[in-house]
């Protein structure tokens, strides 16, 4: 984009530049013991590799391999690096529960847990989640046993059409892992990243009151 | 998405060596990726290449304090990290407030800050490939003319976007600075961030396209507060935010910063806001009240928006008496 420079630099300065970047790269990299940026280089390295001048790895835009652990699996799947996690997780690997509804990071319908956090998958490239554990609503139950939040979510019918539920799941899943005894006003935020579009909404805070072992609320009390 | 390529650099050196190198069409930095995607789908760039910046920018500890004091944020913070942080709602609760107030546990959760700062308007003309506006190279602004509900009431145009970041009229009324590299000069205070479209239109920010921002200082503010008010009860971008950063001796208020969100296309310094509450004291409410509607003043509204001249006092007022209450209730 040809944005105005107020301090585009002179060559000279852009030399100096390098030479203090390369210093400070040095102390830096000694510094940053870094869990996240450490586990992402992990990711470029194990996906990429990077040729013998030092230069950095560089994904694509071709198909490469993306290795991800899905559900305590690991899969391999080949998509470009202008792939969403979310398009992997449903066109590539069949996981068709987590939904693209708006595709722009704001319904939750695509939300899935990566190294436990709550993403909207349509808004993370899947080349930014290899070696993550992620966790999909196909993921919950154990076999034929539902997942608690899962059995709640179906005792207090908390669901009409059902296309946001997989998202309201694993944001209810997220919220409880983080805190198990969550108020009503902490469940509304909890699950403020995600929409239903049918109104069921009364229903939801009722499923994860009762799943955090606290008594629901009346219809139309608070909600 | 046009297709791309993406790398992870581990070193300032590469990342500029490859945003400038002609392999890749116009390469970009990437951060979190959410304000890019965003740009991505709606084709409003096609870059070669993607250059994720969090390898390099992060650190062991993404938020601490230095031993005189200083606070620190690193780049690759997310708004998660920052909104959890116990140091921030010690020491900077305005910072801690911003970053919990903005956008759905998701976002906070990828968002950084640093990407948070340079996110693009959210102007829907500009989000729109088909409205070709002044922003985008085109002839004309649409929204004085068009729906311009969520538009600027202070700045005067060309170009009327407000600026979306709920972190920058914060970090605005701590003094922070922000920290570069890739271009020589080493950090910038955050009231030369930002420009207004009379001075560029094709960007909001006064950084050139290689340098990258390492991480953010600033100095305690324990007596400040965040505000933002919203059509709905959450996860609803703000339709006014309030940023007041106070400092309190004997229940008198000696100075004040103050800074608003979401009326300008930069963050929106409140001057005689500030000079008004110098000296007010803290349970006049009277004086703070008044103090606090002069942030309506001089607002030039466009068709729609004049209501946002009636939300910000109140706003400002809220964050102010926010600030207040933390003053009486957080031992010296
Ligand atoms: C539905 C929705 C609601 C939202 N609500 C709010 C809200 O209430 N308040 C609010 O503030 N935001 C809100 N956001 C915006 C969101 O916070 C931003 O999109 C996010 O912070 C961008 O961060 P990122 O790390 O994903 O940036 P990216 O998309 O990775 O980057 C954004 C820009 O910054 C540049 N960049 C990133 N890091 C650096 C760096 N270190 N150095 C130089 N350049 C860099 C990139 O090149 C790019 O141009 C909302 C977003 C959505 C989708
Ligand atoms: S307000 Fe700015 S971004 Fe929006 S249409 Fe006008 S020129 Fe474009
Ligand atoms: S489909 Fe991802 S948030 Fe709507
Ligand atoms: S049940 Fe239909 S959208 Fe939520």
């Amino acid at each position: 984009m040809p944005d105005e420079h107020p301090d585009s630099s002179c060559d000279d300065q852009k030399r100096t530049d390098a030479a203090v970047g390369a210093l400070s790269r040095r102390r830096f990299m000694q510094t940053v013991g870094l869990s996240s940026a450490a586990a992402l280089a992990d990711r470029a390295r194990a996906a990429a590799v990077a040729d013998d001048t030092g230069a950095p790895p560089i994904l694509g835009p071709g198909a490469v391999d993306i290795a991800l652990h899905v559900n305590g699996a690991t899969v391999k799947v080949k998509a470009e690096p202008a792939t969403t996690l979310l398009e992997v997780l449903r066109m590539h690997l069949g996981l068709t529960g987590s939904k693209e509804i708006c595709g722009r990071g704001a319904c939750g319908g695509c939300s899935v847990l990566v190294d436990g956090k709550l993403v909207y998958s349509c808004m993370m490239l899947a080349v930014d989640a290899i070696s993550a554990k992620i966790t999909t609503i196909e993921g919950l139950a154990e076999g034929d046993a539902l997942d608690p939040i899962q059995e709640s979510f179906i005792r207090h019918d908390a669901l009409q059409c059902g296309y946001c539920t997989p998202g309201f799941v694993m944001a209810s899943t997220a919220l409880l892992g983080e805190n198990p005894r969550p108020s009503l006003d902490e469940i509304k935020a909890g699950l403020s990243g995600n929409s239903c579009r049918c109104g069921s909404h009364s229903n939801i805070f009722n499923a994860v009151l009762d799943a955090s072992g606290q008594a629901p609320i009346h219809d139309g009390e608070g909600a | 998405m046009n297709r791309f390529a993406v790398a992870q650099v581990e070193s300032p050196d590469q990342a500029v060596e490859l945003m400038e190198s002609k392999r890749f069409v116009s390469p970009v930095y990437k951060a979190g990726g959410l304000d890019l995607l965003d740009h991505l789908k709606e084709g409003l760039i096609e870059p070669g290449l993607l250059v994720d910046i969090r390898t390099l920018a992060g650190c062991a500890d993404p938020i601490h304090q230095a031993e005189d004091g200083t606070l620190r944020i690193s780049a690759n913070a997310t708004l998660a990290d920052i909104a959890r942080s116990p140091l921030m709602h010690e020491h900077a609760p305005v910072i801690a407030q911003a970053a919990h107030s903005a956008a759905s546990p998701q976002i906070r959760n990828v968002a950084t800050i640093a990407g948070n700062l340079l996110q693009r308007p959210r102007c829907w003309y500009y989000r729109q490939q088909q409205f070709d506006c002044l922003k985008k190279g085109g002839h004309q602004c649409f929204a004085p003319d068009g729906e311009n509900k969520y538009h600027a009431v202070f700045g005067g145009g060309p170009c009327h976007m407000i600026h979306p970041s709920s972190l920058a009229p914060a970090l605005s009324v701590c003094n922070a600075h922000i920290h570069v590299t890739g271009s020589g000069r080493e950090s910038i205070p955050i009231t030369e961030l930002f420009h207004a479209p009379d001075q560029g239109l094709r960007s909001e920010h006064n950084l050139s396209p290689v340098e990258i921002i390492t991480h953010i200082t600033f100095d305690p503010v324990p007596h400040s507060a965040f505000c933002a008010v919203h059509e709905k009860q959450a996860f609803d971008w703000p339709l006014a935010m309030a940023a007041a950063a106070l400092v309190i001796e004997s229940g008198t208020i000696r100075s004040a910063r103050i800074c608003a969100g979401a009326v300008a296309p930069i963050p929106w310094p409140l001057p005689k806001v500030e000079d008004a509450l110098r000296d007010l004291r803290i349970d006049d409410d009277g004086e703070l009240d008044k103090a606090c509607s002069l942030a309506a003043d001089r607002g030039e509204p466009l068709s729609q928006n004049a209501y946002k001249l009636k939300l910000l006092p109140v706003a400002i007022r809220r964050a102010v008496q926010r600030a207040i209450a933390r003053n009486a209730e957080a031992p010296q």
